[in-house]
């Protein structure tokens, strides 16, 4: 057990940001009216953490005696999670001035979710996984219900606080069950004794428990019902972070658990994940479809999305992995220029919404109607656009590893899906309306659509400039 | 020497305790007191695994365990007292703003 200082700078994209954290709370008290100053100082933090986690990825190896991993697949989350944030503090500024919730604190506990988020991709350790796990989770309590004084943020934190701490509970025991029957929490030393755990009892209840805790955090079926209540009552660039890095965090885990240390566990896990990808698929398209809140109804989709990805678990193969990690980012892309937009429209207490309200966006504000519709079409799975590719990697996975039926639900189900996001772009672009807008869109926010959207085309054009990156990082 | 599947059996007694408590409660802190009994509960398992084990990887986690423990339940009760200014109830049958 020596400490070797070049650890540090293997993980030297989460000291950055965890430095930059501290440093705006410090900043929030030594300098009057710090917003401006702590923006873009976080700002810079942010691109510094990135630029230091890309320069990492071509290497491999483990740092603090096994604790976490160096390079490629934290990396590849490292970077992802890191863009998601950079975009999600360009929607953030005007929203959160608009709100009246304009404290730095909020860009710091993001930071610090960040943080947690960094430490799950690169965890090697059950115990590592479970400290970033809930320190994301905790910084997402905070944040979910910052607007103190609505009480539809007060119950969404409630009930995130309340679910999440209940899922914590499963999660932690079901990592002391695999601690006891492995008699380690590395994930390198399960892996390496995976054979003879797998007849033990012992570690399977293990196994349940921790799946159950982590189909909680992705907001999986049966296991989903805190989802479209935190996000609807969340403010909406915090649903924006929570339902995109988030859920990417949550699956970093989950993929670092099942593929890396279980080696894709044994065929009844395999089925196991084909029932919660059904089951999620299924209920979160359907019940979306009778959504008239727009918030809500990508609350449901984002369900329907986490059931897609377990699709690729069910493959458990090195496809079906590339195909998840692919979709994460393309799904992050699409779904916060979602909420993006949705934040944009946004005013008073969830008003401006609804479907009615979207109605004849398009010509008032045309630029953000189709900005709007790139993300719908996106997250509706049509070409040429990222949703499209992601959802193919991991169907064709399904087909490969002989789960034909499972790539034939997923595909029905996308057709559901399409219903309610053309819907969206129907009612933009078919029908007349008079809402206006609050405020005009900035050109920070603005910004960030149009980054998202880029990247939107930029994976459904070029899948291979992502989808390389991916391969062989196990 | 009390064997194994004694602490064993106790501690899923306790975790149950606490899932029963957390479904079936209605006021938001006894349900958080509940999640609380789970945590203990597989603090328990930890220790009682660590020791017949012989590893001490167990009693280390039984320490990040209790300070996150820690840290949830001040984040938890700021969560009620926010809301409880707002609405007098900490009944969560009568928190509904938010439904389907």
């Amino acid at each position: 057990m020596d400490f070797n200082p070049t650890d540090l700078l293997h993980i030297l994209p989460i000291i950055i940001v965890t430095v930059t954290a501290l440093a705006i709370l410090i900043l929030e008290i030594t300098i009057k009216r710090a917003e401006p100053v702590v923006f873009a100082f976080s700002l810079i933090g942010l691109i510094a953490a990135g630029v230091s986690a890309i320069s990492l990825y071509p290497q491999s190896g483990t740092a603090f005696n096994e604790m976490v991993s160096i390079g490629g697949f934290a990396s590849f989350f490292h970077v992802a999670f890191i863009v998601v944030t950079i975009l999600t503090f360009l929607i953030s500024r005007q929203y959160i001035e608009r709100m009246g919730i304009y404290h730095s604190e909020y860009y710091a506990i993001i930071l610090f979710s960040l943080v947690g988020m960094m430490l799950i991709a690169s965890s090697l350790d059950l115990l590592m996984l479970f400290i970033g796990i809930e320190l994301m989770s905790l910084s997402f309590y905070i944040l979910a219900g910052f607007m103190r004084t609505r009480l539809t943020s007060n119950e969404s934190a409630l009930k995130y606080f309340l679910l999440g701490a209940f899922a914590t509970g499963f999660l932690v025991y079901g990592i002391a069950l695999v601690y006891g029957a492995s008699g380690t929490t590395n994930l390198a030393s399960i892996a390496e004794q995976i054979d003879q755990l797998f007849t033990s009892t012992l570690f399977w209840m293990g196994v349940a428990m921790l799946t159950m805790g982590f189909s909680f955090k992705i907001a999986a079926v049966p296991f989903h019902m805190w989802a479209p209540d935190v996000y609807e009552g969340a403010p909406t660039t915090v649903t924006a972070f929570m339902s995109t890095a988030g859920k990417a965090a949550a699956f970093a885990g989950f993929l670092i658990v099942v593929m890396f240390s279980f080696a894709g566990g044994t065929e009844k896990l395999q089925d196991l994940f084909a029932i919660l990808a059904v089951a999620s698929m299924v209920v979160g398209n359907v019940i979306a479809i009778s959504q008239h809140n727009l918030k809500r109804m990508l609350a449901y989709s984002s369900i329907a999305h986490a059931g897609y990805m377990l699709i690729g678990f069910a493959a458990a193969s090195e496809l079906g992995m590339s195909g998840v990690m692919f979709y994460i980012v393309a799904y992050g892309f699409m779904n916060i220029g979602a909420f993006g937009v949705l934040s944009m429209t946004e005013y008073g207490e969830n008003k401006n919404l609804t479907f009615d309200e979207f109605k004849g966006l398009a010509t008032r504000k045309p630029f953000v109607a189709a900005l709007m519709a790139i993300f719908m079409f996106s997250l509706s799975g049509i070409p040429p656009f990222a949703g499209f590719f992601g959802k193919y990697y991991i169907f064709l996975a399904a087909i490969q590893e002989g789960y034909t039926w499972l790539a034939i639900v997923g595909v029905l189900a996308s057709v559901i899906g399409v219903y309610y996001y053309i819907r969206v772009i129907i009612y933009m672009y078919f029908y007349d309306g008079d809402v206006t807008l609050e405020a005009e869109p900035s050109y920070i926010g603005m910004t960030a659509l149009v980054l998202a959207a880029f990247a939107v085309l930029q994976m459904g054009i070029f899948p291979s400039t992502v989808l390389r990156l991916t391969v062989g990082l196990f | 020497m009390v064997s194994l599947n004694f602490y064993l059996s106790l501690s899923a007694m306790l975790f149950t305790i606490g899932v029963v408590g957390v479904l079936t409660r209605r006021n938001a802190i006894i349900v958080f007191m509940s999640i609380e009994l789970m945590l203990n509960s597989v603090n328990l398992t930890l220790v009682a695994f660590s020791s017949f084990l012989g590893d001490a990887t167990g009693q280390m986690l039984v320490f990040f365990v209790i300070t996150i423990a820690a840290a949830e339940a001040a984040i938890g009760l700021a969560i009620i007292i926010a809301l409880f200014r707002n609405k007098q109830t900490v009944n969560i049958d009568e928190i509904n703003l938010l439904k389907w």
